[in-house]
C-alpha cells in the first residue's frame, strides 16, 4: 500500500535541512509538477521510493543501512521552493 | 505559516489517556520544541537494546507556540511502533522525536480567509483536529466544516472537544459511521458515498480549501469525488497514512 510524500518528510528534512513537502518537484520523465507531499511514497524497513503521481516514474529513492543513508533524486528534474525568510 | 526549524528533540511523556479502546492520547513535554503549525507531524524513533531502530510518523493534535506536544496514536495490530506507544509507554519515559514536519498539509489562522472543509477517515482526524482547535481558539472567521468517517461512536477521537467546537458554532460537524451508528441514527452504517460527501461538504462554488486525511483508499476515493464535484485539485490537500 503506498502512502504519500508526507510520510518521508523526516528523511528529506534531514537531507535538505528544512521541510520540503510543499516544494514543487518536476518529474524528469513526464515533466509534471507536483508538491513533494502529493507524490506516491512506497515505504519499507529498508527505505522508500517516491514516484510521480501522474506517470508513476521513480522520482527519488532512499536506502538506509546501519549508519548510512543513500538517497537518489535522479528522477526529479527540478525542485522549486520559496527561499527561507524570503517575501514575494 | 511560520517557518520553523526541523530537528531531533528529546521528549518526556507527561500524561497518557485512553482515547478509544485501541488508541491513546500521549502528551509530551519537548523543551527544545519550536512550536508547530496545525496539521504538522513528527517522527518517533525507537531504539531497541540491540541498537535496532524503527521510526514512524504521527500527526500532532496540538499546535502553536510552546513545548507541549499532544499526539493521539491508534494501535496498528502487529505494528512495530504503535503497540509500544499504546500499550507499554509510561509517564516520564523519554522518546526521540523529529519535527515539526510538514509545510504542505498545514492550515494557519493567518492564511487567507477561505472556507475550510476537513475530511477525516478514522485516526486521520488527528491533524484535522489540530486545525479545528486552532480555528476555534483564534476566533477565525473562515467557515469550518468537518466530515468524519469512523467505525462506531466509541471509535471517535476528540469526541467531546469536537462537540464543543460544534456547540459554539466554530465547526459544522458531520459523522459517517461505517460499522455501527448511535441509537436512532437516521441512516444505516456504511462507507462514505459521493452523495454524502456532496451533501455535507462545502460546495466547489465557495472555493473551499479541502484537507483530506485517512488511509490511502479513503483519501484517493474522496479526492477523486471532490474533483468530479468541481473542486480545484490544487485546493484539495491530502495526507495518506498507513501501518505503524
Amino acid at each position: 500500500m503506498h502512502l504519500d510524500g508526507n510520510a518521508v518528510a523526516g528523511a528529506l528534512a534531514d537531507a535538505f535541512g528544512r521541510d520540503v513537502t510543499s516544494a514543487e518537484a518536476s518529474c524528469g520523465s513526464c515533466g509534471a509538477r507536483q508538491a513533494v507531499a502529493s507524490a506516491s511514497a512506497y515505504v519499507s524497513a529498508m527505505g522508500w521510493v517516491l514516484r510521480c503521481v501522474h506517470c508513476d516514474a521513480v522520482l527519488a529513492v532512499l536506502i538506509e543501512t546501519e549508519g548510512h543513508v543513500r538517497m537518489s533524486m535522479a528522477g526529479v528534474s527540478s525542485l522549486d521552493m520559496p527561499v527561507a525568510g524570503g517575501g514575494a | 505559516m511560520t517557518r520553523r526549524p526541523t530537528g531531533w528533540h528529546a521528549a518526556k511523556v507527561t500524561a497518557l489517556h485512553p482515547e478509544t479502546a485501541s488508541a491513546r492520547r500521549i502528551e509530551l513535554e519537548v523543551p527544545t520544541w519550536p512550536g508547530n503549525d496545525p496539521g504538522a507531524h513528527l517522527d518517533i524513533r525507537l531504539t531497541a537494546p540491540d541498537g535496532y531502530q524503527a521510526s514512524r510518523s504521527y500527526s500532532i493534535a496540538s499546535s502553536g507556540e510552546g513545548t507541549r506536544v499532544v499526539l493521539a496514536v491508534d494501535e496498528v495490530p502487529n505494528g512495530e511502533v504503535s503497540p509500544f506507544l499504546v500499550e507499554d509507554l509510561l509517564v516520564d519515559d523519554m522518546l526521540e522525536v523529529h519535527g515539526p514536519l510538514g509545510s504542505y498539509f498545514i492550515w494557519s489562522p493567518d492564511s487567507e480567509e477561505r472556507p475550510v472543509q476537513l475530511i477525516a477517515g478514522g485516526s486521520g482526524v488527528v491533524p484535522l483536529f489540530a486545525m479545528a482547535e486552532a480555528h476555534a481558539l483564534a476566533g477565525d472567521a473562515s467557515g469550518f466544516r468537518m466530515l468524519y468517517s469512523v467505525r462506531t461512536p466509541a471509535d471517535r477521537f476528540f469526541a467531546s472537544d469536537l462537540e464543543g467546537f460544534a456547540a459554539h458554532g466554530s465547526l459544522q460537524l458531520d459523522y459517517v459511521y461505517t460499522r455501527q451508528t448511535p441509537a436512532g441514527w437516521a441512516v444505516p452504517p456504511g462507507r462514505i458515498t459521493r452523495e454524502v460527501l456532496e451533501a455535507a461538504a462545502w460546495p466547489a462554488e465557495v472555493r473551499p480549501i479541502v484537507y483530506v486525511c485517512g488511509p490511502t483508499p479513503f483519501v484517493e476515493t474522496v479526492a477523486g469525488w471532490l474533483t468530479e464535484l468541481g473542486h480545484d485539485p490544487r485546493a484539495v490537500l491530502t495526507e495518506r497514512f498507513g501501518g505503524g
